[in-house]
């Protein structure tokens, strides 16, 4: 039997896969549709990514619900929410492309509500000037994902049916990748273990994409699911890639505070989209105390122009609960702050008084669901209790826009695990479509990649160094991986909130340091078959990789913006508008270096107003006229 | 294809978990009421229908549910609103051409189905606790497989129900002409009860537009399939009212025929 | 907080049985709550699969007190302070290891499945469908894939052999939602369904619609349509006493195919 278990299980493939959400499934179709073979990786079960629990909807400017709305005005929401720290390539592919990638799926399936007169419906939400999300009631993620599931299905019946062999496309799921191989700069394939059994499987692959979603599984409370332990971004540093803006993570302003095992589950931001608001535990509906300046044309500065806005958008201004997520993130933390908080330590979001039962049972079915079953809570009756949860990270796998290539040659990211995108702060919709447009590039470009190198070939020595590495735990006379997670996340959710000082990130950076032996002397004990301690265990250094890179960057960037806030440096400081932090690996520990954000094209940046221009740039960024050629339209 | 890994040759060990069930509620309430509560029917009803007797007041002209349409030789002539064709006999019941249709309509409708799986016939008795039998193929051959002819006595169920309508609406009648009773108030209720479950049958609800494709080309039958689901919704109940008040009805008309109590009348 | 105690059957394909733990349980706490605190303490090789523990995705699926459940949705004040709970992987599955289960089962059936055929003459961008229209099948949609009613499922639970020819209600959600789907191109969706998925071996003892934790009226939205569909295809007496008379030699599918489609 033990013999048997040490067996590596070997397979090869033109283009790997790690991970299966969205980004991951999306890749997946398009690199098969190239003709390419394809293994995808999943860590858990095939459906079960995390994309699932994304609920509001996709963001695409199909123009649906308004017809003024187009690209250039989704670029420009997209940038503001990101405060301009945007790769504006990035930004700007994805609101040109993100219409024909919703349109897709309809082929492959989805059914999206639909608007009156049957094209799909858009909804509004928090930072998008017009009603934009693409929806399905408030489980648009599920839909996603299983739409991209049974496209895999379907391109593997065609398979089939063309006699070709399943080689051809292959789902592996309950498998964690460990390493990944590197030889000359360029990927050669990665090494794991199915979860089941614990046997180990290598893979060679000139090409890989990582589309491993974040690393919210280092947070205390978190909307994150256990996989979210930055498996991608840990597993490309240590190939040699860059990371950048690890230190903007976002917090969702509305996750559930009660009970305390449900602490952390996400309420979707539809609930405001549809008409909740949010109030302290005077009764007092406070967002209209904390708009910021820099949002002041663009949102309502009383209740009543809010609530005419639901109806009639053309002539009145957004409510400020419609905020990005960062601003609404940092209100409740005041609030709460303040001492006007609910009774367990959140703010109250209430529909109830604002929408008939009938309407919110229609509208928000998985919430009333939710709060139903886990809180005991009649939404249609009573307000929620919410406060801010670990959410999202922006920072993630340098790449580059077009082709989603990361520094390492073949190896290419999507998703969430890829950074820039979204700058400091990510608008609501806008990951679903990210993953979409940026998950189809990934697949196409590690196709062609595929199609002009030989096939790769891993040394015995390779395997072997991979294997013991995933085997020490077993060896290990240290600490429960259970109790170190939890140290950890403690750790960050302490010293790396949403709210940091220079003093604090120091000590957390002390504190992770300290943890670093403690991770790598972690023991596991039973057998090698569904092990979670010794999965966890495995995790660990992924999770504690990320941790401080984090902590690292955000103790760099003195100032304010999006998902970074520094007590001790509030707003935003221009100069710091034009850099990026971008993290690699040097020996055992992460070096920062500061790297300019790539600048705008002129059409670009005629699309905003210079008044606004103003409040986040220098004088001569905005006043330059930059020579530089126009950008094409692609698709 | 997903793979996950083989383990074993065909077919791969469950969990060896010794209880053959683990519930601690009390699954076998809904079994054992649905047994006592349809043998109790089928004993009343049996004998009424062959009791041949006591089912028609000719003095306000109630009729039995159960004697609905009365075609037997043996009918009192007044009761008999379409004729007389069927031998007399004491083994052919007064309404012999309605009631193999209702019992089929009901033996085969699907709310009952579920009752006498789970009741009688133990497959299964509840979920999660293990089927009776070793062997099951479904209704995949005969003579479960007939279970798809459902819809076929759907339709001659409707035309009972119509046929029972027409019987309540004649019985607004008393030897002046014109009459009101608590009697008409108990064949009323029940025939609006009946028509509540003949119309919120599944298969009425396919005929009603289920079986479109296009609800929004149709809007007048999506409207009819909306209240059709609507009472679909509680087909259960109105299974179980409907036997009840068929029951009551009939030994309420029983009871006034057989002279054992007099009919509350408000008019004539 | 109180102490209770809980029977969790732990083992593997070789065999198994319960182990006995003491565990802590505080307010508003779910089942999974309790398995992650037996595996943080007491034995941290406890085998459990869970993913968003928000009821969303599915995975956290076992046997509480025998009846088949999400463990995430589960909450401790449903059962008594003094009571033991028992928890026990899905028995229609072959087991792994402690709470997991082997579901590959549905996954290949799912293979089976032929899947949306969009129109060949509807671009992108030009599908366009009433809300009423798709209502029906968005509920099906709803599915989690938590595989509960495919575990609760008498037909395979407790025959074994009949895994082969019944694709069980999960499948059958899947078929009823591409029948009624406004814009699939195939109208085999009812043969399928009847002939290769074996909707005929489910006596419509509505177990499924029982557990399913998204409350998808599965027998009465799904199942009971599709039987109805493929009632009027194969078993109208009238047609088949025309097919008898006259002796056409055709199938009755394919007339009543050819009427159904001018609904």
């Amino acid at each position: 039997m033990s013999e048997s278990l040490n067996d590596v299980e070997h397979l090869a493939c033109d283009v790997l896969i790690i991970g299966a959400g969205g980004a991951g499934l999306r890749a997946a179709v398009e690199a098969r549709l190239a003709g390419k073979s394809v293994i995808v990786i999943s860590k858990s079960l095939f459906g079960k990514a995390h994309t699932v629990m994304a609920e509001g909807g996709a963001a695409a400017a199909m123009g649906n619900v308004n017809s003024k709305d187009s690209w250039q005005v989704h670029f420009r929401d997209t940038m503001r929410g990101g405060k301009f720290l945007n790769n504006y390539r990035m930004a700007e592919l994805h609101a040109q492309e993100a219409p024909a990638r919703i349109w897709e799926l309809e082929t492959y399936g989805a059914l999206f509500d639909r608007t009156p007169d049957g094209k799909i419906s858009q909804r509004n939400f928090g930072g998008h000037e017009y009603p934009r999300l693409a929806h399905v009631g408030d489980r648009t993620g599920l839909e996603l994902i299983r739409t991209l599931q049974q496209k895999l299905v379907s391109l593997q019946q065609d398979d089939e049916a063309a006699g070709e062999g399943e080689e051809k496309l292959q789902v592996i799921d309950e498998t964690t990748v460990t390493e990944l191989f590197v030889e000359g700069g360029a990927v050669k394939g990665a090494f794991g273990y199915r979860r089941n059994t614990g046997r180990f499987m290598a893979i060679a692959a000139p090409s890989i994409v990582l589309a491993t979603g974040g690393i919210g599984r280092s947070f205390k409370v978190t909307s994150n699911s256990w996989e979210y332990t930055g498996d991608g971004h840990a597993l490309a540093l240590r190939a040699g890639a860059s990371l950048i803006n690890m230190e903007f993570i976002q917090f969702h302003p509305t996750g559930m505070v009660w009970p305390p095992s449900v602490r952390g589950i996400l309420v979707t931001e539809s609930v405001r989209g549809d008409g909740g608001v949010l109030k302290n535990s005077e009764g007092k509906r406070f967002m209209f105390d904390y708009i910021p300046e820099v949002f002041k044309a663009q949102y309502a500065d009383n209740p009543d122009e809010g609530d005419r806005w639901y109806t009639d958008p053309d002539t009145n201004r957004r409510p400020p609960e419609l905020l990005p997520r960062d601003e609404v993130a940092r209100a409740i933390n005041s609030e709460v702050k303040a001492g006007r908080g609910s009774e367990h330590g959140g703010v109250y979001l209430d529909i109830a008084s604002r929408r008939s039962a009938e309407y919110i049972r229609k509208k928000l079915p998985s919430m009333y669901h939710q709060f139903k079953e886990l809180a005991d809570v009649d939404i249609t009756v009573e307000p929620m209790e919410v406060g801010p949860t670990c959410h999202y990270i922006m920072g993630g796998i340098e790449v580059d826009a077009e082709t989603t290539v990361s520094k390492v040659e073949g190896l290419f990211a999507a998703g969430e695990v890829s950074g820039g995108m979204h700058g400091s702060n990510r608008l609501g919709g806008n990951s679903l479509s990210d993953l979409l447009v940026f998950g189809k590039r990934a697949g196409e470009y590690a196709a062609e990649r595929a199609s002009t190198v030989e096939p790769p070939k891993l040394t015995d020595a390779e395997l072997t160094a991979a294997a013991a590495d995933a085997l020490r735990p077993f060896e290990n006379d240290g600490e429960n991986p259970f109790e170190l997670q939890a140290a950890m996340q403690a750790i960050n959710g302490r010293l790396v909130g949403i709210i940091r000082r220079s003093g604090e990130l120091e000590e957390a950076l002390e504190e992770l340091e300290a943890l670093r032996p403690r991770i790598e002397a972690v023991s596991a004990t039973g057998g090698r078959a569904y092990n979670p301690g010794w999965h966890l265990a495995l995790d660990l250094r992924n999770m504690l990789l990320c941790s401080i890179a984090t902590a690292k960057a955000a103790l760099e960037r003195d100032e304010s913006r999006g998902g970074h806030t520094r007590e001790d440096a509030p707003g935003l400081d221009p100069q710091w508008r034009k850099t990026n932090l971008v993290a690699e690996l040097d020996g055992e520990s992460i070096a920062l270096r500061r790297q300019p954000v790539p600048t705008m094209t002129p059409e670009l940046l005629g699309l905003f107003e210079t008044t606004e221009l103003a409040k986040y740039m220098t004088p001569e960024e905005y006043q330059a006229s930059s020579t530089e050629e126009g950008q094409e339209e692609s698709e | 294809m997903t793979t996950t890994e083989d383990t074993a040759v065909s077919p791969p060990p469950r969990a060896a978990i010794t209880p053959r069930n683990l519930r601690t509620d009390s699954w076998m309430r809904g079994p054992i009421l649905t047994v006592v509560g349809i043998t109790i029917w089928v004993v009343y009803a049996t004998f009424r229908v062959f009791y041949q007797g006591d089912y028609w007041v000719p003095d306000y002209h109630y009729l039995t549910p159960f004697y609905s349409p009365c075609v037997s030789e043996g009918c009192i002539p007044d009761s008999a609103h379409f004729g007389r064709f069927l031998p007399d006999s004491p083994l052919i019941p007064y309404a012999a051409v309605s009631l193999p249709f209702l019992l089929a309509f009901r033996l085969t409708c699907y709310y009952y189905r579920k009752a006498y799986y789970r009741s009688f016939w133990l497959s299964p008795p509840a979920c999660a606790v293990p089927d009776g039998h070793a062997k099951y193929t479904g209704e995949t051959r005969f003579p479960l497989v007939g279970q798809n002819l459902h819809r076929y006595f759907f339709y001659a169920a409707f035309l009972i129900s119509v046929i029972n309508t027409y019987d309540a609406i004649l019985a607004f009648h008393s030897p002046e002409g014109f009459g009101f009773g608590l009697g008409n108030l108990v064949l009323l209720a029940n025939v609006v009860l009946l028509w509540c479950y003949t119309f919120g049958c599944h298969s009425c609800r396919h005929v009603m537009g289920g079986r479109l494709k296009h609800f929004s080309k149709h809007p007048i039958r999506y409207r009819l399939w909306t209240i059709s689901s609507a009472l679909n919704n509680r087909h259960m109940m109105w299974a179980w009212i409907t036997l009840a008040s068929l029951a009551l009805t009939d030994f309420y008309v029983m009871s006034v025929a057989a002279g054992w109590i007099d009919d509350l009348r408000f008019v004539n | 907080m109180s102490t209770r105690t809980f029977q969790v059957w732990r083992g593997d394909a070789d065999g198994g049985d319960f182990d006995e733990y003491d565990v802590e349980v505080n307010e508003g706490e779910v089942i999974l709550d309790v398995v992650h605190r037996i595996q943080a303490e007491q034995a941290p090789d406890l085998a459990v699969r869970w993913n968003c523990k928000a009821g969303k995705c599915g995975s956290c699926s076992a046997e509480v007190n025998g009846m088949p459940r999400l463990m995430c949705m589960t909450r401790m004040n449903l059962f008594e302070e003094s009571e033991t709970v028992t928890i026990t992987p899905l028995r229609t599955f072959p087991v792994v290891r402690d709470l997991v289960t082997d579901v590959s089962f549905n996954y290949e059936k799912a293979r089976e499945m032929p899947a949306f055929r969009p129109p060949a003459d509807v671009k992108p961008g030009e599908y366009r469908m009433s809300q009423v229209d798709v209502e029906r099948s968005q509920e099906f949609r709803k599915c989690i894939e938590c595989f509960l009613c495919q575990n609760t499922c008498h037909v395979v639970r407790d025959h074994e052999d009949n895994k082969e020819p019944f694709s069980g209600p999960r499948l059958f959600i899947r078929a009823a939602e591409l029948d009624m789907h406004p814009l699939d191109d195939r109208d085999d969706r009812r043969d399928q369904a009847q002939d290769e998925q074996g909707l005929g071996y489910c006596n419509i003892t509505k177990c499924c619609t029982e557990v399913c934790p998204e409350h998808i009226h599965i027998t009465d939205n799904a199942i009971i349509p599709m039987k109805e569909r493929i009632a009027g295809d194969r078993y109208d007496p009238l047609v088949w006493l025309g097919r008898k008379i006259f002796r056409k030699g055709k199938r009755p599918e394919d007339t009543t195919a050819a009427q159904t489609k001018t609904e």
